[in-house]
């Protein structure tokens, strides 16, 4: 354990009556970083947070905080505090009175509660809000009131439980950016959990992935996006498409497989070498894809081939044009350049593709 | 034409509660005052006064029953509060699913008998030869039999059993519906059980345990036959009283001017209980 680690989780494990929640889950979380749990609905982010918050019991392992093991310690004696999905900001009582909570707690005294209160805030952008009640905020509001009111008690740790879900995609996309900003600024820790990977990807210094209770991949952003560590991450963080096929090749770490559709491609391993006749899988990106109308550009290095226009989806600089494979069938997202080059590509027109295998992935299919 | 037409079915669907209002509550009321101000100066002779007010002024049985009773049935609803609310805790926020539903029902289970059924079971646990009494002297703490009843104890204990349900529906309805992310929270701010029961728990509750007080207060202010039973002929209850004019005395006069009295004082009660916790009338009730 290193001595700046604010919170240290060692085989966390819950069980559940009839499954196993959390599976020996290992992290460690450096003073004053954004760490975020991303994974898909159900996978037991919601349980790991609750375990840190002091809420459920680990079933086995070790969770230290600030270097004390937290393991028998009550959530209302824990240095960190949450921030609810739902926000549970209290309806019965004023902001002011919100926000001042966890200081009455403590005993602190009203006069010291009322300026704290007041410079806490002001730090989140809404001075003065003291004396309104919790239903004439609007969501992005209530959104800093409760972060007001958990960086009041300057915790060790916040945790946040997908507290973007409940607004809208504008507010969001500009929450994003605050909290990251708010963070900056306090230079708390905060573990931020989400489903939503542009949410990990914009704010996180550090991004776990978890799936069926386990962490797959801890890393930066840009670790996950372009070297993950298994199939699920490199399906999961970012679009990817994904071809399933056979190994036929191996050439150092370049795979070729051949897809049921009969298409030939090749991709990097990283993660081990599939053998001859295995199945394995190939996940592409949409922007290394390089769309070509001369093949003779193309380099012999590269995975080549001529696809048919089946639809483009227009989207400003996001476009993306959807190949169809003459033979096999198989369709492949491809990010539309806006070098004018392709202005005008409408269906049923031919297209060249080309992208070094470099770019692309190949993991063995689990399960085999 | 149309908003005719809207109008007189709204005056038909309002007609049946008029209906009630009309000759069930307003009517007799004022039958009852028009009797309670009529003074009989002699035989099928009457003049209008406050003479039957007077009477129950200036003589202490009177007012000293009325006191006790609206005192006897304060503290019957605090009692039942205090009882209540742990138990519907427990239903509303600790159980789920179906030991949920079942734990409910038990609580209703009771009133399937009649009142006074269940009142002559508590008879039966009390009485001198009652359950109680035999085995507390077969434990050996008491050497010969006791009677229980007929005190203010056992009036007490019966008042709070028949009214306990009509805490226990509000407020596990109004618990229900208190977010657990909000308890939740409390503790992750650093709350005490005591302080989230204070600060989130019992405020947002207060408009059931308003909602719930009244209709108790109400229940034992207005209750006959618990008294009467458990605390035998001297237990000075006001409905007691009452009865006693206007079927033993004849003395429809007097009895009608104790029934307005009791109204007003019900009234007064329920009035300042909701000035007292900042509730209004509309916002307990009408949930
Ligand atoms: N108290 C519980 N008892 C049994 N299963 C639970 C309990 N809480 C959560 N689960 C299950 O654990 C799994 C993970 O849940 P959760 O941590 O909420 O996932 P996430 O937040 O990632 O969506 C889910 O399948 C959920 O049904
Ligand atoms: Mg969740």
């Amino acid at each position: 354990m290193t001595s700046t680690a604010d919170l240290v989780c060692r085989d966390l494990t819950k069980d559940f009556t009839d499954f196993r929640a959390v599976d020996h889950v290992n992290f460690e979380v450096p003073n004053g970083s954004f760490f975020s749990i991303l994974g898909p609905s159900g996978c037991g982010k919601t349980t790991l947070l609750r375990m840190i918050a002091g809420f459920q019991f680990p079933t086995s392992g070790d969770l230290l905080i600030k270097g004390k093991s937290m393991i028998g310690v009550g959530p209302n004696k824990r240095p960190v505090s949450m921030v609810f999905q739902h926000l549970a900001l209290f309806p019965m009582m004023n902001i002011g009175k919100n926000v001042g909570f966890g200081l009455r707690q403590r005993g602190v005294a009203e006069a010291e509660i009322k300026t704290r209160v007041g410079r806490i805030l002001e730090r989140v952008g809404l001075p003065g809000i003291q004396d309104r009640s919790v239903d004439q905020l609007s969501g992005g509001q209530k959104q800093r009131v409760a972060i007001a009111r958990c960086m009041v008690l300057e915790p060790d740790v916040l945790l946040l439980d997908e507290p973007l879900g409940a607004l809208d995609l504008k507010l969001r996309e500009h929450m994003k950016i605050e909290l990251k900003t708010l963070q900056a600024e306090f230079n708390t820790t905060f573990v931020y959990i989400t489903h939503d990977q542009s949410e990990a990807l914009v704010m996180s210094d550090n991004i776990a992935v978890m799936n069926n209770g386990r962490f797959d991949q801890i890393g930066t952003a840009e670790e996950l996006y372009y070297e993950p560590s298994n199939a699920f991450v490199a399906g999961f963080v970012g679009d990817a498409n994904r071809f399933d096929g056979k190994v036929v090749g191996v050439d150092g770490q370049i795979v070729s497989i051949v897809t049921d559709g009969g298409a030939e491609m090749r991709g990097k391993t990283t993660a081990g070498v599939p053998a001859m006749g295995q199945r394995a899988q190939i996940f592409v990106r949409p922007e290394a894809i390089a769309l070509l109308k001369d093949p003779a550009q193309t380099a012999d290095h590269m995975n080549t081939g001529e696809w048919i226009v089946d639809s483009v989806l227009f989207n400003g600089a996001n476009s993306l044009v959807i190949l169809r494979h003459p033979k096999s069938g198989e369709t492949i997202h491809a990010t539309l350049p806006q070098t004018g080059t392709f202005l005008g590509l409408s269906k049923g027109q031919s297209v060249h593709t080309s992208w070094a295998p470099e770019q692309a992935r190949c993991f063995a299919t689990e399960g085999q | 034409m149309r908003s005719d037409q809207s109008k007189l079915g709204f005056y038909l669907l309002l007609s049946p509660l008029l209906l009630w209002l009309v000759t069930l509550i307003i009517l007799p009321h004022m039958g009852l005052f028009a009797v309670s101000i009529s003074e009989k100066v002699g035989v099928r002779e009457y003049e209008t006064g406050f003479g039957n007010y007077a009477v129950f002024f200036n003589e202490p049985l009177y007012w000293r029953t009325f006191a006790r009773t609206a005192i006897m049935s304060i503290m019957t609803t605090v009692l039942t509060l205090l009882l209540g609310f742990p138990i519907a805790y427990y239903i509303a926020k600790l159980m789920r699913g179906r030991a949920k539903t079942t734990l409910f029902l038990m609580c209703l289970i009771p009133f399937w008998v009649s009142e006074l059924v269940r009142t002559f079971g508590w008879m039966i646990l009390l009485r001198e030869t009652g359950v109680l009494s035999n085995f507390l002297q077969f434990t050996g703490v008491i050497d010969g039999p006791v009677e229980f009843l007929y005190n203010d104890a056992a009036i007490m204990v019966g008042l709070v059993y028949t009214s306990i349900l009509f805490m226990i529906v509000p407020l596990v309805t109004t618990l229900d519906s208190l977010d657990d992310s909000l308890i939740e929270a409390g503790y992750d701010l650093g709350g005490s059980g005591f302080s989230i029961l204070r600060e989130i728990v019992i405020p947002h509750a207060m408009p059931g345990i308003v909602s719930g007080c009244i209709v108790v207060f109400m229940l034992s202010l207005g209750n006959y036959l618990t008294p009467i039973l458990l605390g035998g002929k001297d237990s000075l209850w006001f409905t007691g009283l009452i009865y006693t004019q206007f079927i033993t005395r004849f003395n429809w006069e007097l009895g009608s001017a104790f029934g307005f009295l009791l109204l007003a004082l019900s009234s007064t009660i329920v009035f300042l209980g909701l000035k007292l916790s900042r509730q209004s009338l509309t916002n307990t009730m009408g949930r």
